[in-house]
Formats: structure tokens, C-alpha cells, sequence
């Protein structure tokens, strides 16, 4: 079977305002809304594409992380995809072990695509796609803007800081979506409903011989400096007046 | 104690980027630190003497292949991994260079990576941004392990030159996979200056309308000398190339001068410019969030006002 798996992350929602802790332990996130990575989403809407074109048979989403991620994958099951594989842990891991989880589940399911997000918007560490590629050993293509599969290769347009790079990469491999590969279809009643319906697997990490190791232990949690507010000024003769007194004209 | 620090040098085939000064002026600040910059290059002469000039580098180790003409990340990061025995640290910049290559790169010496390295408190101990920047977090490697890391390079002074480091030809023995292939690269941007290094950068937003409109920002960036930039919002719409995208999921910069021209100011665009010196905003809205972070703040309509601008700096 030709199977793409997809992973997701639940995170704070993007349009929720983040405060640190007044102790400095953590970020508020009691009675947030939590949602799907951004990302992520783009991810899963572009496997569903690609077998909506008939380029694959089954799509299936992964997540690693506590009870409550359950809603995040049934949300993705309502989106279209065919089953979800919820890896339990209640602590957070660091992106290294998240990726030898999704190893362990290639070994298993062999997908001949990996899509992720290229970052999540909580930690934006941005590592587990790539982390993952060199512990399968297979190409990566990250930040994709396009993405076509033929002949068993994918051709995929990056964004990267010199504007469009194009990489041609034999499959399996792992592709990380950026925000303009597509724009992700809005989750209907009917299909929520349908959605309750589909497989969703829970699965252990012992289950999948995978140890929670934890190199970094994150000390403190700060806001960020404020930057003062500044002065308003009426026309555009006295912005340029301003900015010349600044030095800066 | 002494560590050694091996920085991954990011170029073009023959130009060094300030990217990677900027993570020698990082790495200096690690306590004790020997810098070492290793150039995977199809060939690295030029950009070898390049990084040995640099202030504070010790060593410049050059890896030639001609699968190394592009910087494909599977084929540099085992390279890198075979180099990093001796090295306690290994830095490269957080530019989309970087952040490929650096995790490949971790994983391969099964170490986890600290991402937008923006200050250094001792060589195990790291502070980064979080959430889009609103929370800066210190982070602490464990003792012992190897700290891979991408630096945060708008949180830097560029490494200044006058260095002579030895350059030598290293044979990591490893014969990169040829299961990634490079197509084509294509920029939009021509010869205005770079958004990521410019001293002035003029960027603009959706109330910009469109790719035309957008005109008006290149003339008033060539008349200043600065860079152009756009919110998530203009690049969406198409009115300006991806790379000209400012904010958490585009370029991090700090230039001296930042005009922001019809953006509202999204928390993702403000952790973008947030080490800007000084911070300009035209818009129409007095409500923008935009004028929260501005230095010098002016409401009114950006069709009247650029051009008013352009006339008065002649």
C-alpha cells in the first residue's frame, strides 16, 4: 500500500497572546486554545492531495504527547485522514527522540513519503524533519513551497533566504511544508461525525523501543525586552526631519 | 577550560556570508574558545581565505566535492559529523542554510541541537527565543554531551577580519549520498542589497494592494539604499517575492532603519524586526499594533505620504 504519514503537533493556537509565568517556569497555557500546528496542517492537506490524485493510497497522521492530543488527531481525521497513531507521553521530548518515535513507525508502516511541519509554532526548534532524514538515512527537502511526485521521486521547491531553490530527491524520503504549498481545507460537520469512526491507535514508547532521553533542561523562562513606544509625528516633512536628526538620512 | 568550536561555513561557491562571521562573534563568546570554520565546497580556496581572515578563527578545514558545489544538507551533514570528534561545539548559522543542515547534522552525532542561539552564559548554557519571541528561554546541555547549535544571527555583531588561520584540506572519508540532487535556484531580487545584512530596509504590507503598488517601495528603497522587505500578508498575496518575508517564519534582521508601509504588525512580523535600531511606521490605521514597537510613528495614507517621502530626500 502506498502511504504517506503525516505528523502533527498540538500547540498553542497561533492567535492566542503567550505570557510567561510571573515565576519564570513556563508559559501560561491553563484554558488556552490548543490547535494543530499550522504547519502541520499544510502538511496533512498536502498527503491528502497528493491521494486525492491518486498518488497514494492511505494517509495516516502521528502524534506523540499526552491525552488530550487525541482531539488534534480526530481533527485531522476529519480533514481526510484515513487513521491516526497517537504515541503517549506526558512530558514534552525533544525533537530527537520525537523523531526516532516517527523511525520506529517508518519501520513499521512504510510510508514512501514523510510529510511534517518545518517548525512548530511553540518551540521553533525547527529539527525533527531533518533529525529524522539522517536517522532513516534518506533524502530531506525542507521549507517546501511545491511539491510533485513521479517516477518514484518527488521534485520540491524550497523557500530559502536566496528566493526558490529546486531539489529532486529519490523516495522515501522526509519533505517539511512552509506556508505557501497550500491552504488547508475547512473541516466539515458531516465529516467530524465520520471522523469518530476511524481508527485511532494508541501506542506506547516502550512499545516502539524508544527512551525519552532528555539532553536540554530548559532553567528559566523570561518575557522579552519591550521596546519603548516612540513619538508620533503629523507629515511626512517631519518623519524626514526625524530621521535626519537620527543620523539616519 | 579550553573548547573547541567547529562553525559550518555557509557561501556561495565564492563569497563567505556575514551569516558565518556573525557565528565566530558568537562562538568567541563561549568561554576558552578555539574556532575552527570548516568550508564544504566544490572548491574552496577562495572562500577558505575568506573565513581564515576572519578575527578569532584558528583553523579553516576545507572539504572538496563536487556534490558540494550546491549546500545540499544530506551531503554536508556527514561530512560535518565525521569532522566533529574534537570539537565540543558545532555552530552554523540560523539562516534556512543552517537550520537544514544543523538538526541532519545532531542527529548524526545523536546529540540534541539548540536552535537561535541569541547569547551565550557559559558554554553549556544558551538563551533562545520562543513562541514567535515572546518568551526567551535559557537552556542548559547536558554536561559532557556535544552542543550542536544555529545561531540566531540578528542577535550578532559580525567577526571583523585581520586573522591569518592556517587553512588545511580535511578528508573526512565519507562519500556523500547521491540520492539528493540539485535542480535550479532562482532569485527575484536582482542587485538591490541584501535584506538580511542591509543597513536600511523599507518593507511593506497587504494595504500595499499589489505587486504593482509595491513599485513605490523599490523606488523609495533605491532612493535610501535599503533593502525591501514585506509582512507574510503582501508575500501571500503575491506582491512580493518569498524572499523578502520579515518575521518568525521569514528573516529574523536588525538593520539601523526599518520602514514598515501599510503593515499592521503581526506578533509573527514584530519578532522579526524586533533588533532593529529604529523602528518607522506609516499607516493608516492609529490602531495598528505596528505603532506599539515604532520608534516614530505616522498615521495617514501611504499612496500620499512615500511619494512625499521620496520628494523630500531628493
Amino acid at each position: 500500500m502506498k502511504r504517506i504519514l503525516v505528523g502533527i503537533k498540538r500547540v498553542v493556537d497561533y492567535n492566542v497572546r503567550i505570557r510567561v509565568k510571573p515565576d519564570g517556569s513556563g508559559v501560561l497555557t491553563e484554558g488556552v486554545k490548543m490547535s494543530v500546528n499550522p504547519f502541520d496542517e499544510i502538511a496533512l492537506e498536502e498527503a491528502l492531495r497528493i491521494k486525492e490524485r491518486g498518488a497514494a493510497e492511505e494517509v495516516i497522521v502521528l502524534t506523540v504527547g499526552p491525552a488530550d492530543c487525541q482531539t488534534q488527531l480526530r481533527t485531522c481525521l476529519a480533514m481526510g485522514a484515513d487513521r491516526a497513531l497517537h504515541v503517549q507521553s506526558d512530558t514534552a521530548l525533544e525533537p530527537l527522540v520525537t523523531a526516532r518515535v516517527l523511525r520506529a513507525l517508518i519501520e513499521r508502516e512504510q510510508p514512501f513519503l514523510v510529510l511534517l511541519g518545518k517548525q512548530a509554532i511553540d518551540d521553533d526548534n525547527g529539527q525533527t524533519g531533518q533529525m529524522l532524514a539522517a536517522l532513516w538515512d534518506r533524502p530531506q527537502a525542507t521549507f517546501a513551497s511545491k511539491l510533485d511526485i513521479a517516477d518514484g521521486k518527488a521534485r520540491v521547491t524550497r523557500e530559502i533566504d536566496a528566493g526558490l531553490e529546486t531539489l529532486e530527491v529519490d523516495l522515501p524520503a522526509v519533505v517539511t511544508v512552509d506556508l505557501r504549498l497550500n491552504e488547508p481545507r475547512y473541516v466539515k460537520l458531516p465529516d467530524i461525525m465520520k471522523a469518530k469512526k476511524k481508527p485511532l491507535e494508541t501506542l506506547t514508547l516502550e512499545s516502539l523501543g524508544v527512551v525519552a532521553r532528555a539532553q536540554l533542561k530548559t532553567l528559566h523562562f523570561e518575557p522579552p525586552a519591550q521596546r519603548h513606544k516612540g513619538v508620533r509625528v503629523k507629515d511626512a516633512a517631519e518623519l524626514v526631519a526625524a530621521l535626519k536628526q537620527k543620523g539616519l538620512l | 577550560m579550553s573548547h573547541n568550536i567547529l562553525i559550518v561555513a555557509e557561501h556561495d561557491g565564492s563569497t563567505l556570508s556575514l551569516a558565518t562571521a556573525k557565528c565566530v562573534a558568537c562562538a568567541a563568546t563561549v568561554p576558552g574558545a578555539h574556532i575552527t570554520i570548516a568550508v564544504c565546497a566544490a572548491d574552496a580556496a577562495a572562500v577558505a581565505a575568506q573565513a581564515a581572515a576572519l578575527a578569532g578563527v584558528e583553523r579553516v578545514l576545507t572539504v572538496e566535492h563536487p556534490l558540494h558545489a550546491h549546500p545540499l544538507a544530506a551531503a554536508i551533514a556527514p561530512q560535518i559529523a565525521a569532522l566533529a570528534g574534537p570539537y565540543s561545539h558545532v555552530f552554523g548559522p540560523s539562516s534556512t542554510f543552517g537550520k537544514d543542515l544543523m538538526p541532519r547534522v545532531a542527529a548524526l552525532l545523536d546529540t540534541a541541537q539548540v536552535s537561535d542561539i541569541m547569547a551565550v552564559e557559559s558554554a553549556t548554557r544558551f538563551r533562545r527565543p520562543i513562541y514567535a519571541g515572546n518568551a526567551i528561554i535559557t537552556v542548559e546541555v547536558l554536561e559532557g554531551a556535544k552542543v550542536v547549535g544555529t545561531v540566531r544571527t540578528a542577535s550578532y555583531q559580525a567577526a571583523g577580519t585581520g586573522g591569518h588561520a592556517a587553512i588545511e584540506a580535511a578528508a573526512p572519508g565519507v562519500e556523500p549520498p547521491a540520492h539528493t540532487r540539485f535542480v535550479s535556484v532562482s532569485t527575484a531580487g536582482g542587485d538591490r542589497p541584501d535584506l538580511q545584512t542591509a543597513a536600511k530596509v523599507v518593507s511593506g504590507g497587504r494595504a500595499l494592494g499589489s505587486a504593482e503598488s509595491f513599485q513605490i517601495l523599490y523606488r523609495l528603497a533605491a532612493k535610501l539604499g535599503a533593502a525591501v522587505g514585506a509582512s507574510r500578508a503582501a508575500v501571500d498575496a503575491g506582491y512580493a517575492p518569498n524572499e523578502l518575508q520579515v518575521g518568525q517564519t521569514g528573516k529574523i534582521i536588525a538593520p539601523e532603519l526599518y520602514i514598515a508601509i501599510g503593515i499592521s504588525g503581526a506578533i509573527q512580523h514584530l519578532t522579526g524586526i524586533k533588533d532593529a535600531r529604529t523602528i518607522v511606521a506609516i499607516n493608516k490605521d492609529p490602531e495598528a499594533p505596528i505603532f506599539e514597537v515604532a520608534d516614530i510613528a505616522l498615521v495617514g495614507d501611504l499612496f500620499e505620504i512615500v511619494p512625499q517621502i521620496e520628494q523630500l530626500i531628493g
